[in-house]
């Protein structure tokens, strides 16, 4: 994926680029406003990653300025400003996702891909099928190697946004914010144990388990060990 | 600034120079209209008794001719405290009368209105003012009846002088406001001054004086009172937030520290796998103070107030069963029981995410501190009940509960209660409860569940409007 970075912090922008690169991706650095803008405008890329304070102009005017312009390109906002209703500000504004520093790279990357990956207009598949588990999403329904798996309303939203993103690390956070909606850090591990009740019922009885444990940054779904 | 400038600056000066110059422009306004009334009233009875001898005296020609006129006016000029009288014949000499001389004008006008003339008496040469008439007999015979001014003029000087002594007495008045309102009033505000000056300089546990007698001075006093007890606990707090910061921050921080340095050294002669541990174990601890602060932020923007929390109607059973769902498998894992309570179908005004959040924080505390002493097992009720206008959201348990002196603390900052040391946690999580239900205009209890804790988010229901809400279209 081609990622633009808009952050004025050199060190922490040194960082997230070299990081990135090791990821795979190709990555360019804008270290204010302006330059940033004019990047993001000229240049395809996949995801662009905002700081929400810069030097010469404020990262939510870039945001929004682009989507006057019709650039629809999914921004990620990186905000000192962790609180529910920045995040509410980010989103108006025309970001796609937001994240409160400081963070873990883990996190970061995790939305970075699910952002760069995401259909363009997500929720208009009827199914999804990974390995031989598929989810059903107008009979509501979720078989594996044919057999059908019951599933309580919770752990069909989990395991549906889990498919959305099949292949990619989805992290503790991104769970609980999309499919339980709430925006904070559980002190506890709430989501694993609910990770480990999906997995009982789709993984259990089968040799090849498809749900796997990232260590240090959250879960993925995908085919063996691809 | 000169002494009198700034006596005439003080608010006593200025309420007494006031005061004057209302009871001054008062009594003036008084005076003017009572000698006016008096005027016109004393003015008409002159033109009455004139009018009156004028109809006499001609009665009393047209019966006995100019003899028995002139023996009449004789008569009547010598009665003590007489009108004015003349009598002259076609030519203007006098026949009779008491007036010396008169402006020959006066007598050229006769059956004229009435007129205000100058004359001289007979016993002394001094001019006097009065109002005559003056009536045309047959036989070019004139007839002058007139009254002396002097009474209106002696009135109208007593009047004067009565007005002098009430300018004395007013101005007596005025010193005597200023006298009190220096000494009775400016004293007390002085007074005030001077302690909020000690209490600027650092003496915050200076109090202004109240008197107990309930004026305006003493509401005053005692609010500020009021607020420099909630700023001096603001304070306090504060210092305790910052002396907690410093133990239970520098904590993890030296850990890491120290963790770090040891790896450092193993590098050197290892082959890192040590380091890599020390690498992880330190990211561990980095969280727990990102996270530790994002605690104390979030507590200080809730507290901040309510200007930026976006406000929505929340349905409090829906939360409490999104809540429950959610840690219900956690507690099953650790060997624990999640119930859901009776729950009504309340509606507050309030944040989803931060009453949320309330909910989490105090389930779970309840699953780490409500375990029952005997059995070990934690069981927890999330109900609701409403009571007085307002839903009681609570978490209870069935542990050893909070004893009834720690109460009060255990929702401060960094407060961890002895019972809670050994599990991990940072203290903030009932001080961000706390501080939501703040928010939204509530209450957080910590009761006794019997056995065990029963924590209440009392909140203030929509509108007062209390019972399952109607569906609209």
């Amino acid at each position: 994926m081609r990622i633009l970075i808009i952050e004025d912090d050199r060190e922490a922008a040194a960082y997230l680029v070299k990081a990135l690169k090791e990821a795979g991706h190709v990555v360019d650095h804008a270290a204010d406003g302006e330059e940033g803008y004019d990047l993001a405008l000229d240049t395809g890329y996949d995801v662009l990653v905002v700081d929400r304070m810069l030097p010469k102009r404020d990262g939510l005017s870039i945001v929004s300025e682009l989507r006057e312009r019709d650039n629809h390109t999914p921004v990620l906002i990186l905000s000192a400003l962790s609180q529910v209703d920045d995040r509410v500000k980010g989103l108006r504004a025309g970001g796609d996702d937001y994240l409160p520093k400081p963070y873990a790279f883990s996190e970061l990357l995790a939305r970075v891909e699910a952002l760069g990956r995401r259909p363009r207009q997500a929720g208009l598949e009827t199914s999804y099928s990974v390995g031989g588990l598929t989810l059903d999403r107008l009979s509501h329904t979720v078989r594996r190697e044919g057999q059908e798996i019951p599933l309580q309303p919770r752990e069909f939203k989990l395991l549906e946004y889990l498919m959305q993103h099949a292949g990619q690390v989805v992290t503790r956070t991104m769970l609980l914010e999309n499919v339980w909606e709430y925006h904070f850090d559980p002190q506890t591990n709430v989501i694993d144990v609910h990770i480990s009740r999906l997995r009982s019922k789709i993984d259990k009885e089968f040799d090849k388990p498809l749900l796997h444990t990232i260590r240090g940054a959250g879960y993925s779904i995908r085919d063996g060990a691809g | 600034m000169t002494a009198l400038g700034k006596l005439f600056r003080t608010t006593a000066i200025k309420l007494a120079v006031m005061y004057l110059g209302v009871l001054t422009a008062a009594s003036a306004v008084l005076l003017v209209y009572v000698s006016q009334q008096t005027a016109s009233v004393m003015r008409d009875q002159i033109v009455e008794t004139v009018d009156a001898e004028i109809t006499g005296l001609s009665d009393q020609y047209r019966i006995g001719g100019i003899r028995r006129l002139v023996a009449a006016v004789d008569a009547r000029s010598r009665q003590p405290g007489a009108s004015l009288y003349l009598v002259t014949d076609f030519a203007g000499n006098s026949l009779a009368g008491n007036i010396q001389q008169l402006s020959s004008s006066v007598l050229a006008e006769a059956d004229g209105q009435i007129q205000r003339v100058r004359y001289t008496r007979f016993e002394n040469e001094k001019s006097y003012e009065a109002l005559v008439r003056v009536f045309g007999l047959t036989g070019g015979y004139r007839i002058l009846v007139g009254r002396d001014l002097a009474e209106q003029q002696y009135f109208r000087g007593v009047l004067a002088e009565s007005l002098r002594y009430w300018l004395i007495v007013v101005v007596l008045l005025g010193l005597l406001t200023w006298v009190f309102v220096s000494r009775r009033v400016l004293k007390r505000i002085d007074a005030m001054a001077a302690t909020s000056r000690r209490i600027m300089k650092g003496d915050l546990n200076e109090r202004l004086p109240v008197d107990g007698s309930g004026d305006e001075f003493d509401r005053l006093a005692t609010s500020l009172n009021e607020m420099l007890e909630r700023i001096e606990a603001l304070l306090y707090g504060l210092k305790d937030v910052s002396d907690n910061i410093a133990h239970d921050l520098k904590t993890p921080l030296t850990r890491m520290r120290n963790r770090v340095e040891s790896a450092l050294r193993e590098s050197a002669d290892e082959d890192g796998a040590g380091a890599r541990q020390a690498l992880e174990a330190t990211i561990e601890d980095c969280d727990y103070l990102i996270r530790t602060f994002n605690a104390l932020l979030r507590i200080a923007r809730v507290e901040a107030g309510s200007s930026d929390a976006e406000m929505h109607d929340v349905d409090l059973k829906a939360l409490a069963g999104e809540i429950a769902e959610l840690y219900e498998p956690l507690a099953e894992d650790e060997g624990a029981t999640l119930a859901l309570g009776p729950l009504q179908g309340l509606t507050v005004r309030g944040n989803r995410e931060l009453l949320a959040q309330a909910l989490v924080n105090l389930t779970e505390n309840a699953l780490k501190y409500g375990k029952d002493q005997e059995t070990g097992i934690a069981s927890i009720t999330i109900g609701m009940e409403e009571d007085n206008g307002e839903a009681c959201l609570y978490v209870k348990d069935k542990g050893s509960g909070i004893a009834e002196a720690d109460r009060d603390r255990a929702a401060r900052r960094f407060v961890r209660l002895e019972t809670s040391r050994s599990e991990p946690g940072s203290g903030l999580g009932l001080s961000l409860v706390q501080a939501v239900t703040r928010l939204h205009h509530g209450k957080l209890e910590l009761i006794d569940g019997e056995p065990g804790l029963k924590a209440v988010l009392r909140l203030p229901l929509k509108d007062g409007v209390s019972g399952v809400k109607e569906d609209e279209g």
